[in-house]
């Protein structure tokens, strides 16, 4: 923590005076990079989109008249001749899951200033969540071949449809957007662009913090949507 | 966790002059320029707003007399003055403009952390404008839908402009959207991990308070915003139901069916009510700074005021479906939004009694910025107080879609924060372009204006209660409405054309003072905040020269017994000046 700055001779308050003193202290109010505290902020307002969307979706999922379509039959893909529920999905988050733990390693590569085991580590991540998004492809080709709209779906409720491509979709785009700036950032850790700023590796660890959230927003769409 | 400050590693930086002129003046990272390219865009809109209204008070002082306004573009023109006033014209010039001039400035910060997002901020911010605008040239016009727009009217055929109108302003908020996230998170982050030495977050000036606040309900109540515009766009292009019921339009059934039109009213209030104290907490901060330099007094009970924004800005988020009265809901909800609604009143009083209390006794200089912000507090308690009428549900029942209603919101959050953004506009002019105005031109645009707008909006609370309706193209043969009532509604055309004309004395001034104006003092108010204390006048780009500037005392103290000026500086060593009254804010 940076030295509290209270030069008019105030000595240190106590209590609820003492935590305000604390929290607005001078030059900064986290001791952590600006970079990183920006993350934050901006995940905090991305929760509020993905919390939107959410609500939306659950808010016409009560309003619709029509039967809601049942996930684990809909989602259900045959191997081997027989029908498992929710497979694709289950194998999806098994990987998400895994990259966050790839990405938790590189985080720790990173600071050990690692850069080769930090890139392997950040293309595996997204590689994993490449995979992601392409399995993610498949579920839709699956289900449009299978007559699933936004607009309609043979299942149910129109709204079934509308709020899965949207909310995977938005999701999705999300992993895409993660995927590139992973590769960005890991060949920019190769190159030794950071050596040249002050070889600081703070910056594996503001996109891991995206990565995660990334990964724990598909948790609670996993939860809403596929186990509802 | 043990990380240096970003201030602290001020020496490490390299700092590059820009030397071209578009690396100075267009693609500039500098965030004056930005805020200056943000301001005069909103203004440029703004402007276009402006003319809107004239347009629609045309036509409702004198009906049939303007062959040119049809129903159709009287409900184009009443949209797109909404949603270019609040959120093009308020929203990007407090926060794009004030925000990114005042935040560095004030911190004591070079200047935004991440200047690279804030330029790419003010580009998308016109790219979104030129949508905005090019929308009224497209086939079909712009959307006339209402700056709510609605489902399901919003894309049903007998609204203008459902084809491409209403696709372009959504898509033009969105965009909108994306610009505000890179420039807010700016600001925030500028705002928690960029102050220089000694500048405590209790020491800053509730300008900084209040834009920081308000771009933290931006952050949070803008994906509410974005979120239905998508949901609305889908139901206009993939023909999904997210807001559209089963309905007939016009005898044919459009095919929607199980969406919730009260669906998209819940998301856009949610963004809707923090908008409103987007744009007014920003004037709040500014105006306590105006009011404590102008009176060369110490704000009274600063602590107060900052706990007073933050309380606004919590419970903004809790209230917004006080806009949905009308809309019908659970008895139980509307006396709980009834309740949290008028708790809201009691930090707002506590703002207003200290401005009061701060100009009590004080060395008043009746400037131009000064009036301002007198006015300033008029209009606000007068749009307060009606906002007490309209939070309760039974007398928001009656009064919700009549004039009233008009009558309140542009007193609030229409004329107040206006009249803040010219009072701050003649207060840090001199700052930004090193020149003075022309004090008694400046004096006739205020008195013109502030008394234009009563005469304006003041009659507009009897049409209310005596039941005009909003939103009407005419009114028609309407037996419960006296003829006189048609006599009012042109005098205050007549006002409010008055008042449009009135901004030209504004616009002459400052062109004249960029010409011909005096050169300015770097410090011509006497004003203790960092920003005036600047080593070049105007500031240079990275703003301090060699050294970050230090703090050692708040930004109000005015007036200290025992000094030999009125004022001392927020960077005046503790033993060069008394302490003044910092430790007994809490007054």
């Amino acid at each position: 923590m940076s030295e509290a700055v209270l030069d008019s001779g105030a000595t240190e308050a106590q209590g609820t005076q003492g935590l305000v003193d604390d929290w607005s202290r001078d030059k900064q109010v986290f001791g952590v990079p600006w970079g990183k505290a920006m993350m934050w902020i901006f995940l905090l307002s991305d929760t509020f989109i993905f919390s939107c969307f959410l609500v939306g979706y659950m808010m016409v999922r009560i309003s619709t008249t029509d039967p809601w379509p049942v996930p684990s039959e809909v989602f259900a893909l045959t191997l081997f001749g027989t029908s498992i529920p929710l497979v694709l999905i289950a194998i999806m988050t098994f990987i998400l899951i895994t990259s966050s733990g790839t990405m938790a390693l590189a985080v720790n590569m990173g600071y050990r200033k690692d850069r080769k085991k930090t890139f392997w580590l950040m293309v595996a991540t997204a590689a994993l969540g490449a995979s992601f998004v392409g399995m993610q492809a498949f579920e839709w080709t699956k289900l449009i071949s299978e007559g699933v709209r936004p607009w309609g779906n043979p299942f149910g409720a129109a709204q079934f449809g509308s709020s899965f491509f949207m909310i995977t979709g938005f999701h999705g785009l999300h992993v895409s957007a993660g995927v590139i700036y992973l590769l960005v950032i890991a060949f920019r850790v190769k190159n030794g662009f950071y050596e040249k700023h002050g070889g600081n590796y703070e910056i594996v660890e503001i996109t891991g913090l995206y990565w995660h959230f990334v990964d724990l927003v598909w948790v609670f769409i996993f939860a809403f949507f596929y186990l509802w | 966790m043990s990380y240096v400050a970003y201030a602290d590693r001020d020496h490490e930086q390299e700092h590059h002059d820009p030397d071209t002129f578009i690396t100075k003046y267009i693609w500039s990272q500098d965030h004056k320029v930005i805020a200056i390219q943000y301001g005069l865009t909103a203004i440029f809109v703004g402007l276009i707003a402006l003319g809107l209204s004239a347009m629609m008070r045309l036509q409702l002082g004198f009906p049939d007399d303007f062959a040119f306004i049809n129903p159709e573009n009287y409900y184009q023109f009443i949209t797109m003055h909404g949603m270019i006033m609040v959120i093009y014209l308020l929203t990007a010039l407090f926060l794009g403009g004030f925000g990114n001039y005042l935040i560095p400035l004030m911190c004591g910060s070079r200047d935004m952390v991440f200047p690279f997002m804030n330029m790419l901020s003010y580009w998308v911010y016109l790219l979104s404008v030129i949508i905005l605008i090019a929308s009224f040239f497209v086939p079909g016009g712009s959307t006339g839908a209402g700056w709510t727009l609605y489902p399901p009217q919003a894309i049903s055929p007998g609204t203008p402009g459902i084809d491409l109108g209403i696709l372009m302003m959504l898509a033009s908020l969105a965009v909108f959207i994306v610009a505000f996230t890179m420039g807010g998170l700016n600001y925030v982050t500028t705002v928690l991990q960029a102050r220089c030495k000694g500048m405590t977050l209790m020491r800053l000036p509730l300008s900084v308070w209040g834009i920081f606040i308000a771009t933290i309900l931006g952050l949070l109540a803008f994906p509410a915003l974005l979120v239905s515009a998508i949901m609305m766009l889908f139901d206009k292009t993939l023909h999904t139901s997210f807001f559209m019921p089963a309905i007939s339009s016009m005898g044919i059934d459009p095919g929607y069916t199980g969406g919730s039109p009260i669906l998209f009213q819940h998301l856009f209030w949610f963004f809707g009510h923090p908008e409103v104290y987007i744009v007014a907490l920003p004037a709040f901060g500014i105006v306590s700074d105006l009011i404590s330099t102008h009176a060369r007094k110490n704000i009274f009970g600063y602590r107060m005021m900052v706990w007073a924004i933050i309380m606004i800005g919590g419970l903004s988020f809790i209230v917004w479906a006080h806009h949905m009265y009308v809309s019908g809901m659970n008895p139980y909800f509307g006396f709980f939004f009834a309740t949290t609604t008028l708790i809201i009143a009691v930090p707002t009083a506590i703002k207003v009694y200290n401005w009061v209390l701060t100009l009590w006794e004080g060395n008043i200089h009746l400037r131009v910025p000064m009036l301002f912000s007198i006015g300033f507090i008029f209009t606000f308690i007068h749009g307060g107080l009606t906002g007490l009428f309209l939070g309760n549900v039974t007398i928001d029942l009656p009064l919700s879609d009549t004039y009233f209603v008009v009558a309140h919101f542009h007193m609030v959050m229409g004329v107040s924060p206006v009249l803040v953004v010219f009072g701050a506009i003649y207060h840090w002019w001199p700052k930004i372009t090193g020149r003075m105005y022309n004090e008694t031109l400046g004096k006739w645009h205020f008195w013109m204006t502030f008394l234009g707008t009563y005469a304006i909006y003041l009659p507009m609370h009897y049409l209310g209660f005596a039941g005009v309706p909003r939103r009407y193209f005419a009114m028609g043969n309407t037996d419960f409405l006296p003829d006189s009532a048609q006599d009012l509604n042109a005098a205050i055309t007549m006002s409010a054309l008055f008042v449009a004309a009135t901004q030209i004395l504004f616009f002459v001034n400052m062109i004249w003072s960029l010409k011909k104006g005096p050169k300015s003092d770097p410090n011509p108010w006497d004003a203790t905040t960092l920003e005036w204390q600047t080593p070049d006048h105007p500031p240079k780009h990275g703003n301090w020269g060699h050294h970050l500037p230090e703090v050692h005392r708040w930004a109000y103290d005015y007036s200290v017994p025992g000094y030999k000026d009125d004022f001392i500086p927020q960077n005046v060593p503790a033993d060069a000046a008394p302490a003044g009254r910092e430790h007994d804010g809490d007054q």
